[in-house]
C-alpha cells in the first residue's frame, strides 16, 4: 500500500535521525567514541551527526559543579582540633581525560577530588596555627590549596578546581565548652572592672565633694575669724582711744555700771556693814559731832 | 507561568522533555525521546492505545487511510507550532538555545515564538529580589570567641545566560558561598567589634566577598544587599554578657549617686560658709558700733566729769549703789556690836524673795563680785567703810 509505504519511510527516517543526530548543549561537554576509541575529545555545542552503532557520544556537565565535602577533623600546628566543612567548585576542562580517568562519572570525580581536598586541607591546616586558620590566612590557605590541587587534577582527572572554600570551622564540643568558660570569665572580669571602676569614680567624686565642702567651711571659718578679729581690733582701738584719756575715770564708770548690771535681782542678797561709806550719813548723828 | 524559575536548577527547562531523567548527566532531550513523547501525545489525541511500542514505529494501527495520515501530520504540525509560543513577563528575560547553543541571550518581555524541539527557552526572573537568611551558630572570631550571627542576603539574577548555563546549581552555590563568606568575615573580626560597632562593616565585607565568589563561579547573581540581622553571643554565655551590660549601668549609677551626694553637700557647705561670713560681718559691725557708742558716751561724760570731778564721782557712785540696793535684797548687820557667831537663814530669805536663784550660786556670785570690785571702791583707803562681801556664817570683817 502506498500510504503504508509512506508511513514506513517516515518511521525509518525518524529512527535514523534519532540515532544519528544529537545535540550538545552549551552546558555540556561531549566526547565521541568510535568503538570505544575517542575520536573527538571535545564536541562543540550544537546539532551534530554521528554514525549510528559505530559512534557513541558521551556527554558531561560542563558547568561549574560543587563538591560538598563532609565534615572532617583536622589538627592545627599547635595540635588544636578543628572540625571543618568545605566545598569545592570545579569543572571539567579535559573531557577526554575526564572520561578516561573516571569512566565519565561525575560522582567518582567528586570523590577523588574530595580525597585530595581532605589531604590538602590536612597539610595546610597542620602547617598553621588556629589563629591563622580562623582569621588571617584563610584566603591564602585556600589559594595555596587550590593551586596545589590544580597542579595535578587537570592532568589526572581532567578537571579544574576553581575554588575551595571552608564553610565552617568549628571547635569540637569539649573545646567549645571550655571556650565558653573562658568567655564567661572574661565577661565576669570585665563586669567586675566596670563596677569597680564605677565605685572608684564614685568614691573619688564623694571625696572630692567632701574636700571641697571642708575647704569651704575652713575658709569660711578663717574669713569669719578674720572679720571678727578686725571688728574686735577696731572696737578695742576705739575703746582704747577713748578710755586712754582718763583710765581712772574709766575704771570708775565701768565699775559702777557693772554693779548695776550684776545686782539687778531680788535674789541677790547683800549683807551690809553700816560702817560703809554709803551709810555714812545714815549714822549722821555720830559724824556730825 | 515560566517553565523555568530561578528556584529550579535549570535542568527541567523543556516542557516536553521527559521528567524522568535524573543524575548529573542531565542533558537536552534526545531526539529519539522527543519522538517518543510526540507519538505518545498523538496517540493521546486520537485516543489510540495508551502505551505504544515506542521507538520509531508509529504506525501500529493497520488501516490508516492517506487522508487520516495527512490529517495526523497537520494536527501534529499545528500542535508543534502552538507549542512554540511563550510570553516573557516584564520582570523576566528569556534565554533561547538553538540546538544547545545560545541563540538569543536576552529576549525582551512580550509574546514570542520559537520552534519547539529545535529551540529551548529558559525564562529567568531578573527583577525580583530574593532574600535568604543564614542563621549561623557557633562561629569563631579572630580572638577565638564564639558568636551566633544571623545574616540576610538579598540578591537578584543579573546575567540570565550565566545563571542558566554556567553553574550547575546557582542557588546552592550562593548558599555555600554565603556561609563561607560570613564565616570568613566573622573569623577576621574581633567579637566585640561584631557585637557592637562593626555590624555594618561585617555586612559590607560579606557582601563584597560574596559578590567576588559569585563572579568567580559565574553564577550571574548580583548580591544587592547583605544585612547582619542579629549578632549575639551563644546562649551558654549570654548571661555573662548581659551582666556586663548591667555592670556598665552600675558603673554609671554609682557615679550618679556620688555626683548626687556631691551636688548636695557642696552647695550646703557653700551656703554654710556664706552664713558664717555674714555672721562674722555682723559681729564686726556690731562690736564696732558698740565700741563707738560706748566711747562716745564715755567721752561726753568725761568732759562733764572734768568740769566737776568730785561731785560727779559722788553722784554717780551714790546713784549706782542706790540702783543696786533697790534691785537686790539687803540685810544690814552691825558687825561691831554683834556676835561673832551670827546665824542667818539665808535660804529662807532667798525663798522669801521668791526668786528661783540658788543660794550657793548667788553666794558665789556675791563673793566673786565683791573681790572684783573692791579695788575700785571709792573709799577703798578705808577698810571699815567698804561694802563688805560676806559669807554666812562668818565674821564679816577680816577676809579680803
Amino acid at each position: 500500500m502506498k500510504n503504508f509505504l509512506l508511513l514506513a519511510i517516515v518511521a525509518v527516517a525518524v529512527a535514523v535521525a534519532s540515532n544519528s543526530l544529537f545535540v550538545v548543549k552549551q552546558t555540556e561537554r561531549a566526547v565521541m567514541l568510535q568503538f570505544g576509541e575517542i575520536v573527538n575529545p571535545d564536541i562543540e555545542p550544537g546539532l551534530h551527526f554521528k554514525m549510528p552503532v559505530v559512534n557513541t557520544v558521551r556527554k558531561f556537565d560542563a558547568r561549574i559543579l560543587t563538591e560538598d565535602s563532609p565534615r572532617q577533623r583536622y589538627l592545627t600546628l599547635e595540635q588544636k582540633a578543628l572540625e571543618v566543612d568545605s566545598y569545592a567548585k570545579w569543572r571539567i576542562v579535559d573531557v577526554g581525560q575526564f572520561y578516561v580517568s573516571t569512566r565519565g562519572d561525575i560522582a567518582t570525580a567528586g570523590r577523588l577530588l574530595a580525597q585530595r581536598i581532605n589531604d590538602g586541607l590536612r597539610d595546610q591546616i597542620g602547617a598553621r596555627s588556629l589563629q591563622e586558620v580562623v582569621a588571617g590566612e584563610r584566603d591564602q590557605l585556600m589559594l595555596d590549596l587550590t593551586a596545589d590541587l590544580n597542579e595535578n587534577t587537570a592532568a589526572d582527572i581532567g578537571i579544574e578546581v576553581i575554588d575551595v572554600r571552608v564553610k565552617r570551622i568549628d571547635l569540637p564540643d569539649d573545646v567549645r565548652s571550655s571556650v565558653y568558660d573562658r568567655m564567661i570569665t572574661e565577661r565576669n572580669r570585665e563586669a567586675q572592672e566596670l563596677r569597680s571602676r564605677g565605685e572608684e569614680l564614685a568614691i573619688g567624686i564623694r571625696a572630692d565633694a567632701d574636700r571641697q565642702a571642708t575647704i569651704f567651711r575652713a575658709e569660711a571659718y578663717r574669713d569669719a575669724e578674720e572679720i571678727r578679729g578686725e571688728g574686735d581690733a577696731m572696737a578695742a582701738s576705739i575703746y582704747a582711744e577713748a578710755y586712754q584719756k582718763d583710765p581712772e575715770w574709766f575704771a570708775f564708770t565701768r565699775s559702777i555700771n557693772s554693779y548695776r548690771q550684776t545686782f539687778n535681782n531680788k535674789g541677790d542678797v547683800m549683807l551690809l556693814d553700816p560702817d560703809s561709806d554709803y551709810f555714812k550719813y545714815l549714822k549722821d548723828g555720830e559724824i556730825a559731832n | 507561568m515560566a517553565w523555568n524559575e530561578p528556584g529550579n536548577n535549570g535542568n527541567d527547562n523543556d516542557p516536553w522533555g521527559g521528567g524522568g531523567r535524573k543524575g548529573p548527566e542531565q542533558g537536552p532531550p534526545d531526539i529519539d525521546e522527543v519522538i517518543r513523547s510526540l507519538t505518545k501525545k498523538l496517540n493521546g489525541v486520537f485516543g489510540g492505545g495508551g502505551s505504544s511500542s515506542g521507538g520509531a514505529s508509529s504506525g501500529s494501527g493497520g488501516g490508516f487511510s492517506g487522508g487520516l495520515l495527512a490529517g495526523l501530520v497537520v494536527v501534529a504540525a499545528v500542535i508543534w507550532a502552538f507549542g512554540g509560543f511563550y510570553i516573557v513577563d516584564q520582570a523576566e528575560r528569556a534565554v533561547v538555545l538553538r540546538f544547545g547553543k545560545v541563540l538569543d541571550a536576552t529576549v525582551q518581555p512580550g509574546l514570542h515564538w520559537n520552534p519547539p524541539l529545535i529551540d529551548e527557552v529558559s525564562l529567568v526572573n531578573i527583577s525580583e529580589l530574593n532574600a535568604k537568611t543564614y542563621d549561623s551558630n557557633a562561629m569563631l572570631t579572630t580572638d577565638e570567641n564564639i558568636i551566633d550571627i544571623e545574616v540576610t542576603v538579598q540578591y537578584r539574577i543579573d546575567d540570565p545566560v550565566k545563571y542558566v548555563l554556567a553553574v550547575q546549581d546557582p542557588e546552592r552555590s550562593l548558599d555555600n558561598a554565603a556561609e563561607s563568606a560570613i564565616r570568613h568575615v566573622v573569623g577576621g573580626n574581633f567579637m566585640d567589634q561584631i557585637l557592637t560597632t562593626g555590624r555594618e562593616q561585617v555586612a559590607d565585607d560579606v557582601q563584597q566577598r560574596l559578590q567576588n565568589y559569585m563572579d568567580n563561579y559565574n553564577t550571574g547573581i548580583l548580591v544587592s544587599q547583605v544585612n547582619v540581622v542579629q549578632a549575639q553571643p551563644p546562649q551558654a554565655v549570654r548571661p555573662a554578657f548581659d551582666d556586663v551590660i548591667r555592670a556598665r549601668e552600675d558603673e554609671q549609677r554609682a557615679q550618679n549617686q556620688a555626683q548626687q551626694y556631691a551636688n548636695q553637700i557642696i552647695p550646703e557647705a557653700r551656703g554654710e560658709s556664706q552664713r558664717q561670713i555674714e555672721q562674722a560681718n555682723a559681729y564686726r559691725e556690731e562690736v564696732i558700733a558698740e565700741a563707738t557708742g560706748n566711747a562716745s558716751r564715755f567721752n561726753q561724760l568725761l568732759v562733764e566729769y572734768q568740769k566737776a570731778p568730785e561731785v560727779t564721782r559722788q553722784r554717780l557712785y551714790i546713784e549706782a549703789v542706790e540702783d543696786v540696793m533697790t534691785a537686790s535684797t539687803k540685810i544690814m548687820i552691825d558687825v561691831e556690836g554683834g556676835n561673832n557667831m551670827l546665824y542667818l537663814p539665808l535660804d529662807k530669805i532667798m525663798e522669801q524673795s521668791g526668786r528661783g536663784l540658788g543660794a550657793a550660786s548667788s553666794t558665789q556670785d556675791l563673793r566673786a563680785l565683791a573681790e572684783q570690785l573692791s579695788p575700785y571702791m571709792p573709799s577703798a583707803n578705808n577698810n571699815s567703810n567698804s561694802i563688805d562681801r560676806s559669807r554666812v556664817p562668818t565674821n564679816t570683817r577680816g577676809v579680803r
